[in-house]
Parts: C-alpha cells; structure tokens; sequence
C-alpha cells in the first residue's frame, strides 16, 4: 500500500511537506523552549492568518503574504520582548487578538474566501499542498537550518544565558531578531501541515518530549527532529489510510502520546542515572547547608 | 604594559531614580587582584556590571580595555562568571557544552570548533575536577558543581581579565578552596581578576587589593581590609567599611602604590 501511495504525485507532495516540517520545527522550537518564548509560534501564527487572508484578498499567493506579514509580527514582538516592559504581555496579546480578528475580517470580504479556506489555514490541509507551495516550504527549510547550522552556536548561548551572550561580545539583539524571524518561517512552513492554531505544538512537544530522555542540548535537538519527522510523517499516513482523520490533528496527537511515553521511559533513564552519581558528593553539601 | 583593564570615572548608575552607584572612580591595572567588598545592597555587584557594560551608566565613563564597552570588540579577553548559572527553559545542556560556550568570543561563525578549543574545554574541565561529568546536564549538579562549571566556562576562554561576582557566595567548602587554588595560579600567570565578595575567606592571602563600596561609593581602596575582632567571626555580616575612611576622601594607599 505504502508503494502505491508513493507513486501518487499529491501523497509526495504532503510527505515532503510533512518531512520538512518534522525537521524544521523542532529545531527551531529546541531554542526557543530554552528562551522561554514557548509561545512565541503561538503568537506569531495569529499574526500569519492576516498575512494568509491578505493574500486572498490582493490575489497573491497566500504562503508569500504570510512570511512578510509573519516576520513583521515576529519582529514587533521581539522588541517588545526586549523591552522587558510589564505592559508587554498585554500588547503582545492585543496584537495576536488583531491578527486573528483581522485575518477572519479580511478572508470575510476577499473575492474567493471562503470559510473552507480558511478552515485550510487554521487547521491545516497537507492533501491540498501544491508544487508551488512545496518549493517555498522548501526554500524557507533550507533557510531554517541554515540559520541552525550557522548561528547555532552563538544562539545556544543567547537562549541560556542572554546576559552571558553579552559579556561574550555576542550580537544580541541582531541574534534575537534572527532567532524570531527564523520562528516566523517556520510557523509559515508548517501552517499548510499542521494549520496555523497547532504550528507551536511542533514547535514544543517534540523538544518536551526530547529532553525527558537526553543529557546535552545537542542531542535534545537531534532527537527532538527525529520525533517531529515520526509525528509528521506518522500523521500523515493515518490521515491517508482514514479519510476522516485530519491530519494536522493526528500529527499533535501522535506527538503528545509521544511526549506522554517518554515522560515514563524518562522517569526510568533518570532513577538509573542517579546511581552513576559518584554518592559522596550529597553527604558533604549537607553539612556545608547546615552551617 | 600600560594599557588598564578597566577605567570607569565618576561612573554613576540609578534603578528607577534610586542611586545605586554615586560617582565610582576605579581603575584596575593588569596584574592586579581586585576584591570589591561591601554589604548586601552596597551596589558591589552593580558596580562589576557596569564596568562590563551590562548596566549602563546614568552618567560618568568607562572604558574595557581602553573602549567603551557598547564599542569594545576584543570580548574574549573578558572571562566573566556571573553569580549563578541560568539554565534555560529546561532543555537539558551538559557541563561540556556549557564550558565550552565560553570559547564562544573566540570563535568565528563560520568556522567549527577546532583542536585548540577542544584543549582548552578540556583542560579547563580538569583545572575544576569536573572532567568526570562532562556528559552530565548541568541541571543535575548541586549549587556548588555549578559554580565550577562557570568558572570552567570562564577558563575556556583563556581570557586575560577575570570578573567574578560573588564566586564564594554559598558553595561548599571544598570548591571555595579548589577556587583559591585555580586563582593563584591565574594570578602567577599575569592574569587580572576582578572579585565581588561578601568576605574574602580563602581567597584572602592573593588578593592585592580591596576596595570597599558603602552606599555606592567607593569607601576604601588599597591594602585589602583584614576582618578583626567580632567581624573575623564566620558568617559576620559586614555592616560597615573596615578602614576609618570617610566617604569621599581620597584613596588610601595600598600595597600596589596610588592604585589609581
């Protein structure tokens, strides 16, 4: 069955596109978990759906609005993050209420919008995916791990420690920019997979589930990726063998039983690592507390 | 070598209008082995920050090495150990990636990390005796393995000038030790170290020379205060200068002649 489905021109389509994503988002989510922004694809998914709803409405493609109205949305949030202002949180909030509301409003008077279409976006459609859309997931990928590959380095030291990354002489603020403009590609990747409300949860549940089992940040990213391709792909083929099962929904799912799995393996890798610890370093600790 | 590791005149910094720092004139030459002491709320810690940039100055100067620190590019001259070690969002990183972040100044984007550096993590990891837990996640280690680890990080870098910010602040014994030892040898190295500290314990016989911060100002500076009587007891909290100074006069001259 697999074999058939293979020479099937739309299943390569949506199992490329499901590829990437599993790959891309997680490792991206892997720095930005550690920044404790887990909710930064969240947000930056709310802004996408007016940058989707402006395509419909000037007859571009929809996948090109989202980037730049993404990375609009990923940049303004970055510097009101970097603020550090109370009134922060609330006009981040104002601003992913807007996104929504305004991509609803606009897809409402766009020529060919309709609620189906924008069902597609929320909630993802990867049996819809064209060539067209393939090849600008593929590139925004290729810019993804790029990104990864290049900046990886200097970005682990920001999202640990960002005052460290300073005294280091490191780019700051130039590294959180590209550290959010890099979430936003990737919100715009998988938003035809996972659809735009579940975009993070590939983005988080993978790396959740990565660091229940792994020792180094490196590893926790590796693992993470190999979770989201399984979660993806595995979405994916349920969706094909059931018609009824969405495949964005299935794909979340899968990747929090995943997660739920882990956390008991996780529980038993730990137990296990304790009794390595070299015990004689507790007893000492102790009587230095005490005095 | 004339050139001064740090040069901050009439450095002055305020959090929401309350003056924490009132006018510090500090300059700290290389070779030297300079603890800031003070009580809790001295402005101390606030004082090692704003020489490094990481606060910035309401008003006054200084100068890294001859830059102000916003244009200061030699960064990895600057070894800086922060008072805790900031773990993230929970993604675990092992010991060896962390001390090996602090190559980082040294690294360029574009080239991966070569035999030096690895030497350099490695020989660090073994100046802390943590070479053992190289794969473990930091987050695993107790206060004071932790504290290690950042001066692990801080070694890797082979810096010349070491800021420190409390590095004896509640770790155990032992380590506080291991830190005295790792710092002579620092000190017969050439190395400039700059040392926030509530009480100087055993890192008292290298330091060349305490300066001694009340209110935001610079109290004290020269020959590093000796706790007598009732402050020599452990655990005394220090309430006030040691040396009869009042604020304002001039500096008193230490072992190192006008330390300015």
């Amino acid at each position: 069955m697999i074999i058939e489905l293979l020479q099937e021109e739309l299943f390569q389509l949506a199992l490329i596109a499901a590829l990437l994503v599993g790959l891309c988002a997680p490792a991206v989510g892997t720095f930005i978990v550690q920044r404790r922004l887990s909710l930064l694809g969240d947000g930056i998914g709310h802004v996408a759906l007016t940058g989707v709803a402006l395509g419909f409405l000037t007859g571009t493609a929809p996948v090109l609005t989202a980037v730049i109205v993404s990375v609009l949305g990923a940049v303004a949030i970055e510097l009101v993050r970097a603020r550090g202002r109370t009134s922060g949180d609330v006009a981040l909030a104002l601003l992913f209420y807007g996104g929504i509301a305004g991509g609803v409003m606009l897809m409402g008077i766009a020529p060919g919008g309709s609620t189906t279409k924008l069902n597609s976006y929320l909630f993802g459609a990867i049996a819809s995916v064209t060539p067209g859309d393939i090849w600008v997931i593929a590139a925004l990928a290729a810019a993804v791990i790029a990104v990864v590959v290049i900046f990886g380095r200097e970005l682990f030291v920001l999202c640990q420690d960002e005052e460290m990354a300073r005294a280091s002489g490191l780019p700051v603020r130039f590294l959180s920019l590209l550290i959010a403009v890099t979430a936003a590609l990737t919100v715009v990747i998988a938003m035809r997979v996972v659809g735009l409300l579940l975009v993070s949860a590939l983005m988080v549940i993978p790396v959740a589930t990565s660091q229940q089992l792994t020792r180094g940040f490196r590893t926790t990213m590796l693992l993470a990726m190999v979770f989201g391709v399984l979660a993806s792909v595995g979405g994916l083929l349920a969706s094909t063998y059931s018609a009824k099962v969405p495949p964005g929904a299935a794909i979340v799912l899968l990747a929090l039983a995943g997660f739920v799995l882990a956390l008991g393996v996780g529980r038993f890798v730990r137990r296990g690592r304790t009794q390595e610890s070299p015990l004689s370093e507790r007893p000492k600790l102790r009587v230095e507390e005490v005095a | 070598m004339s050139e001064t590791a740090f040069a901050m005149t009439g450095g002055r910094v305020s959090f929401e209008g309350k003056p924490v720092l009132q006018g510090i004139d500090l300059t700290v030459r290389p070779g030297e082995v300079v603890a800031l002491l003070g009580a809790n709320g001295s402005g101390k810690s606030t004082l090692v920050r704003a020489l490094l940039g990481l606060t910035p100055l309401s008003g006054g100067s200084t100068l890294v090495y001859g830059s102000p620190p916003a244009r200061f590019r030699e960064w990895w001259r600057i070894g800086y150990v922060p008072q805790r070690l900031h773990v993230g969002g929970g993604v675990p990183a092992s010991v060896r990636e962390v001390v090996a972040s602090g190559r980082i100044a040294r690294q360029s984007r574009f080239r991966r990390t070569s035999v030096v550096d690895r030497a350099a993590v490695a020989s660090a990891l073994e100046a802390v005796r943590l070479a053992d837990r190289e794969g473990d996640p930091v987050q695993s280690l107790s206060g004071g393995q932790q504290q290690r680890v950042l001066i692990a990080r801080a070694l890797a870098g082979e810096p010349d000038t070491y800021v420190m910010d409390e590095p004896t602040a509640g770790v155990d014994a032992e380590t506080q030790k291991l830190l005295a030892d790792t710092l002579a040898a620092l000190v017969l190295d050439g190395k400039t170290v700059v040392l926030v500290a509530h009480e100087l314990g055993p890192l008292e016989p290298i330091i060349t020379r305490g300066v001694v911060i009340r209110e935001g100002q610079v109290v004290h500076d020269g020959r590093p205060p000796r706790p007598e009587g009732d402050c020599a007891r452990p655990g005394h909290e220090h309430q006030h200068p040691h040396a009869p100074v009042e604020p304002g006069a001039g500096p008193l001259t230490g072992w190192q002649g006008d330390p300015r």
